[in-house]
């Protein structure tokens, strides 16, 4: 599904990943850990299509196309979510509002007829209940004064909403209470199915406890320096990176 | 010094014929007003770029015509154009004036509450004034400030005379409604307005310039002002959307005793060049005032807002809340000028001017100024300009929404946060429309809602 083969990546002129490699299956959950700093979030952006990150060698393929030619939207068409670590506040656009345009645009994309306004709202009821979203919160414009957990919350409301076939999750349990996390797990594993995949990026355990990964990464210093099976985050967790981290090469 | 410019010479011509006769119908008092400031306008001339006031607005385009005074041309006008021109689905009392003049046929007034008048100002001149008129009429516009003031002073003849008697709420909102024809050769027209609320009185207004035909050359100089006595409440909203070729100079002045509640919202789509002077007097203590705007130019429009407000005494408040879009080659300027007296103290100000440039032509001069000589105050601005956020964009193009449309709604979204503080739904209706289009945005945004 998703095929990552020695990336190279830049930030602002400083190469951030070093010969990236990653493959993702249909059906599989992928956990990527690793230092602060080490690329996931740049990691995260290039496979959704933001600017600033300059691509200076390497391919990602997503079902076999080209997705490095794709603009984001494009992107987000074929099927590819990226809920952000730091989602943005949008003043003056009412969630639904935006998430009606951004289904649709999906929609159409994919040859489907757009939904009207009480399909959608349908469609829209049927998922709050999954993230325990009030309407309230629905009315408001995108993100706007909304806490930290809601915001992470809104995030996997929207990917419910849009269906992804990959959803990539940055650092979504981060500022979670109990509860909330459940509900984040939730809906994530409501999405798993035999032809969906998830990668997601995370500093803690405790997510993987409620959404069990098939695979295991450490990104350090912009390469993935071990993979191995759930059993290795229970490692991280009690061990740290420095037994990992690779001396860096000039 | 000054030299006679072809307008000078055009305006004297205009105003000797205009003077003898506006004199026969006018109370003597506003006749000798109104040659006084003619000769302050004459030893003034227009205002030149080096003039602090003026440094971002050349008004060489007004100088260089020969205008004529705008004819009465309500004849030319079918009803239906004016329920275009006015806010659609809005029951309202609505005076409608063509080229500067009542026009009694186009008007609804019938529904007025015992009390309250609105009628033609020539008309209350005519039949020499009223204690109202004579106490207030040029008393806090004047003469010796500008010389559109000054301009438009000597050309009173006709406007709104609005007058709410203490206690009365009037419900429904009024529509003062300015269409312009434009003609052949460049006409002037110099709507007046006087505008007072009793104590306790409430009032909703909107003022609304239009061209009817675009293409046409004109010039609107117009000056209101609006007395808000104690306890009293108005809502005033201002819509300039004149023609492409017209020039508009509008001036608002208002004086809001205590525990008033005044709120402008003005919005700035049309003429080539305008300029708008608001000026809020506070001079009774615990007043709100609020002066909140919108521009939204393109091509080579240019829309200059000049904000003044005075804090003459302690304990009041007010907001400034100004947005400016601007593609093309429009140019916005905007000066917020605040002044706290010494005896102003405990007051709190806070004005804030937020400009889009949606292409690299357009350009904004922005000037926050503010004057403080009290010590126990709140006074806060800042000022904005910029592109579309990049983080916004591409948050709605990773969620599958193209980047023209994420432009256009980001856009809308800016514009819409002055257009959803309009408390008349048909008008914050129809001016959403008005962006929506402007920006291309198809479905919207605002009638989306879970229940
Ligand atoms: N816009 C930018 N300009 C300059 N440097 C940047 C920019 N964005 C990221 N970087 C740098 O790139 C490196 C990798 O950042 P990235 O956000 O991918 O890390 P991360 O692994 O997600 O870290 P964290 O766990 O703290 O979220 C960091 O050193 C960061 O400072
Ligand atoms: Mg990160």
């Amino acid at each position: 599904m998703l095929e990552i083969r020695n990336l190279r990546a830049n930030v602002a002129d400083k190469e951030i990943l070093k010969g990236l490699d990653l493959t993702v299956r249909p059906g599989e959950v992928h956990a990527i850990m690793g230092p602060n700093g080490s690329g996931k979030s740049t990691l995260a952006g290039v496979i959704s299509g933001r600017e600033i990150y300059e691509v200076t060698s390497g391919e990602v393929l997503f079902e076999g196309k080209d997705l490095l030619e794709m603009e984001p939207e494009e992107r987000a068409c074929e099927g590819i979510f990226l809920a952000f670590q730091y989602p943005v506040e949008i003043p003056g656009v009412s969630n639904t509002y935006f998430l009606k345009a951004a289904l649709n645009s999906i929609r159409k994309h994919q040859g489907l007829e757009e939904l009207d306004a009480m399909d959608f709202l349908a469609l829209v009821k049927s998922k709050m209940q999954l993230l325990n979203m009030d309407n309230d919160l629905l009315n408001r414009s995108v993100n706007e004064g909304f806490s930290g957990g809601e915001k992470k919350r809104n995030e996997i409301f929207q990917m419910a909403v849009l269906d992804p076939k990959l959803a990539l999750l940055d650092e979504t349990d981060s500022g979670l209470d109990i509860d909330a996390l459940k509900l984040v797990a939730n809906g994530v594993n409501a999405l798993r199915s035999p032809d969906r995949a998830v990668v997601l990026v995370t500093h803690y355990q405790r997510l993987l406890d409620y959404i069990v990964p098939d695979f295991v990464h450490v990104l350090s210093a912009g390469r993935i320096v071990k993979s191995g099976g759930k059993e290795l985050a229970q490692e991280l967790e009690a061990k740290g990176y420095s037994w990992l981290e690779e001396p860096v090469n000039a | 010094m000054t030299t006679a410019t072809k307008t000078d010479q055009c305006f004297n011509g205009l105003f000797s014929s205009f003077h003898e006769e506006a004199a026969r119908r006018q109370p003597a008092e506003l006749t000798a007003l109104r040659d006084a400031a003619f000769k302050q306008f004459c030893a003034t001339g227009f205002p030149s770029v080096r003039e602090e006031e003026w440094r971002f607005t050349n008004v060489a385009p007004v100088e260089r015509l020969s205008f004529e005074l705008a004819k009465p041309a309500a004849g030319e006008i079918s009803p239906d154009q004016v329920s275009l021109a006015g806010v659609r689905g809005l029951d309202s009392h609505e005076i409608v004036f063509v080229n500067g003049h009542f026009s009694a046929e186009l008007s609804n007034l019938q529904k007025l509450p015992q009390g309250v008048i609105v009628c033609s100002l020539a008309e209350i001149l005519r039949e020499g004034g009223n204690k109202t008129v004579s106490a207030e009429l040029g008393r806090q516009t004047g003469f010796d400030k500008s010389a559109f003031q000054a301009l438009n002073l000597a050309f009173v003849s006709d406007g709104a005379f609005v007058h709410i008697p203490k206690g009365v709420v009037l419900a429904d909102p009024l529509e003062i409604l300015y269409l312009s024809t434009g003609g052949d050769q460049p006409t002037v027209s110099f709507p007046r307005n006087l505008i007072v609320v009793e104590e306790q009185g409430q009032l909703t207004v909107l003022e609304n310039y239009e061209g009817v035909n675009a293409g046409n050359t004109y010039l609107t100089n117009a000056v209101t002002e609006i007395v808000v006595r104690a306890h009293a409440n108005v809502d005033y909203y201002r819509l300039q959307c004149e023609d492409p070729g017209a020039f508009h100079f509008g001036s608002l002045q208002v004086q809001q005793e205590e525990q008033s509640n005044f709120r402008s919202h003005a919005i700035t789509l049309g003429a080539s060049l305008s300029r708008n002077d608001l000026g809020l007097t506070l001079v009774g203590e615990n007043c709100e005032g609020t002066l909140n705007g919108l521009y939204m130019i393109g091509q080579k429009q240019l829309a200059d807002t000049h904000t003044r407000i005075d804090h003459a005494v302690p304990n009041c408040l007010s907001h400034e809340l100004y947005k400016g879009i601007l593609k093309d080659d429009a140019r916005g300027v905007f000066n917020g000028y605040i002044l706290v007296r010494p005896d102003a103290q405990k007051t709190d100000a806070k004005q804030t001017n937020k400009c889009l440039l949606l292409s690299p032509t357009a350009q904004i001069n922005t000037n926050p100024q503010l004057e403080i000589y009290a010590d126990d105050v709140k006074c806060t601005h800042g000022a904005t300009i910029g592109q579309l956020d990049e983080n916004s964009i591409f948050y709605l193009r990773s969620r599958g929404i193209e980047e023209h449309d994420a432009r256009c709604l980001l856009t809308y979204a800016f514009a819409n946060d002055i257009i959803r503080r309009i408390k008349i739904e048909p008008l914050r209706n129809q001016l959403e429309d008005i962006v929506l289009v402007a920006q291309d945005v198809k479905a919207k945004p605002s009638t989306l809602e879970v229940k």
